[in-house]
């Protein structure tokens, strides 16, 4: 039996329409338009326990109207959900025990007070008694590697260090259904590494289910082995990541520091040239060609930096709607 | 029961240790406070001279009018405000959604998430003044008298805050209201003053449209012994009226609620 189970989910907003300028200010204040926008278009997906799935799109894709309905904050306009074997947004409180939303853009922690206050004011909202969340937090806190920073305040905490007490907060009920919208964003590299490491722990440990967005792509590719892909509100791939990696990107950017300029026609041996920007250079490589080209351009040019990486998942997923493949 | 008690306790814990941050801040309220009973018993003098009476209230039973409005005064800077007013932001912000998300009523934890001591010398003096105003206008405190009273200041606050949260709901659809809760403030100062001294006109719309005479003057004449069986029952179904309908509404308004972008 699926966890999570949308059948055609739909939502449409109103959005207001106004003209630029003083004219387009004055019409809408007396005449105002609206039109209807499809945020999301029958989507249908399942979601068996345990699983760990990515959530892929474009900005504007409709992904986090889509986690909004499954946490039951957006009333749908059509279609069902069934989410946990409850209907979402009748916010049963037997369902909310069950699920957390994690949203890198918000916090719920209390600014001007340690995380150590936010986390009793959530046991107490949860109905935890005070050894039981004291067991949580330890535990959790361990596994986030989180210490001294649970009692300093919290705007005097890192980026990093505060998205880990938002996470410790989100799941001190130990939720069996995690929502996660960007829980990397904005976190530099090894804070994003720790905070995908702790999620994979947190399946691992408590069975949980896991639907993540992310503009990382690394996040995608280290935590979910299946991939939902939506473009304006309809579902475009569901599968698993290796086949959409695959499609999306046959081949690696490789970005070069050169010695000295180079023009365009001296690197196209080695591949597509993406960008020339003075001695910085983007090629893209095809994936079996990688290891023998990288050693070309180490032998035949003078670098000074190298870096391969997958092209942004941004630029993939818009290529990919360019070529309108449809599975 | 017990779950929402010690939710309340760590909210106002996390509440006070949040503004112990800001002393000064504390420290500005309080002395904003005591200029605003000042003046309000500054601009009362003005209009008693020798033998004179406001809309046929003497001097010491329009005194406990106004420390009816200061107990309300100084629960809405404790309460009121601090979370109501908040609810508008929360709506702008999305971070309605975290409150959305608790198994928790959702009404409870917006009306009484935060609490600021600014007001509570407020209450005191209110409290204070009521007593004392009432003594002087030979009224006879009688433990009857005393609940009775209590009962309607409760129906007073219960009204003032259904009128406020039911603005605050609004603000699901318009999203900015803080203008209409301060248009409701500034209506709620007329209850400085006994309802009678008012022109009859306004007098109907302060009892009927903004039910400002239910808010001060009703419990000024419990105390002072004033008050008819009827006033008290018209009152207490008012408190229960505006209560259900503004439990209702933010029930309603949450169905269009759309959460902020990300």
């Amino acid at each position: 039996m699926p966890i999570v189970c949308a059948e055609r989910l739909s939502k449409t907003y109103r959005v207001a329409q106004k003209q630029p300028g003083l004219a387009g200010t004055l019409r809408h204040f007396f005449w105002r338009r609206s039109r209807s926008v499809e945020a999301v278009r029958e989507l249908s997906f399942s979601i068996e326990a345990g699983e760990m799935v990515g959530f892929l799109g474009a900005n504007g894709a409709g992904k986090t109207t889509t986690l909004k309905m499954l946490s039951g904050l957006v009333h749908p306009s059509g279609g069902s959900l069934m989410v946990a074997g409850h209907v979402p947004q009748r916010r049963q409180a037997n369902f909310l025990r069950s699920i957390t939303l994690v949203m890198g853009q918000k916090q719920q922690l209390i600014w001007d007070l340690p995380p150590m206050d936010s986390f009793r004011v959530n046991a107490a909202v949860y109905g935890l008694d005070d050894s039981e969340a004291k067991r949580r937090i330890n535990e959790l806190a361990e596994m986030l590697e989180l210490g001294e920073e649970l009692t300093r305040p919290v705007r005097k905490l890192s980026l990093g260090e505060r998205m880990k007490a938002e996470l410790l907060a989100a799941l001190l009920h130990r939720p069996s259904l995690l929502f996660l919208d960007e829980p990397t964003l904005g976190l530099d590299v090894n804070a994003q590494a720790r905070v995908r490491a702790f999620l994979a722990d947190y399946n691992r440990r408590y069975g949980a289910t896991v639907l993540l967005t992310s503009h990382y792509m690394a996040d995608i590719t280290a935590l979910c082995p299946r991939v939902l892909l939506i473009h304006q509100g309809a579902l475009f791939y569901d599968g698993s990541l290796e086949a959409l990696s695959q499609r999306l990107s046959p081949c690696r950017l490789v970005r070069l520091e050169l010695k000295t300029p180079l023009p365009a026609s001296a690197l196209a041996s080695y591949g597509a040239v993406e960008a020339i920007d003075g001695r910085d250079v983007r090629l893209l490589i095809e994936r079996d060609q990688l290891t023998a080209t990288v050693a070309r351009l180490l032998g035949d040019l003078e670098v000074l930096d190298l870096e391969v990486a997958d092209p942004p998942i941004e630029d993939l997923i818009g290529q990919l709607f360019q070529q309108g493949v449809v599975q | 029961m017990g779950r929402y008690l010690l939710t309340l306790r760590r909210f106002w814990a996390t509440a006070l240790a949040s503004q112990l941050e800001y002393q000064l801040n504390l420290l500005i309220d309080l002395v904003a406070m005591a200029g605003n009973l000042a003046g309000s018993l500054f601009v009362l003098s003005l209009f008693y001279g020798p033998g004179r009476s406001l809309g046929g209230w003497s001097w010491e039973a329009a005194l406990v009018v106004l420390g009816t409005y200061t107990v309300l005064d100084g629960v809405a800077s404790s309460l009121l405000r601090p979370n109501l007013s908040t609810i508008v932001a929360h709506v702008q912000q999305g971070s309605l959604d975290f409150i959305l998300l608790k198994p928790i009523d959702s009404q409870f934890w917006l009306s009484f998430r935060t609490f600021s001591p600014a007001g509570l010398p407020e209450i005191v003096t209110g409290l204070g003044l009521i007593l004392w105003a009432a003594v002087k206008a030979g009224a006879e405190l009688s433990p009857v008298r005393c609940l009775a009273t209590g009962l309607m200041l409760g129906a007073s606050l219960v009204i003032l805050y259904s009128l406020w949260f039911g603005l605050a709901t609004t603000s699901i659809w318009f999203v900015k209201t803080w203008n209409a809760t301060e248009v409701l403030r500034a209506a709620l100062t007329a209850g400085r003053y006994p309802i009678s001294a008012y022109p009859l006109r306004l007098r109907s719309l302060l009892t009927v449209v903004l039910p400002v005479a239910f808010l001060t003057t009703v419990p000024a004449e419990a105390i002072l012994g004033r008050a008819s069986l009827s006033t008290g029952a018209a009152s207490l179904l008012m408190a229960t009226v505006c209560l259900l309908l503004c439990r209702g509404f933010w029930g309603f308004a949450l169905r269009f609620y759309t959460s902020a972008s990300s």
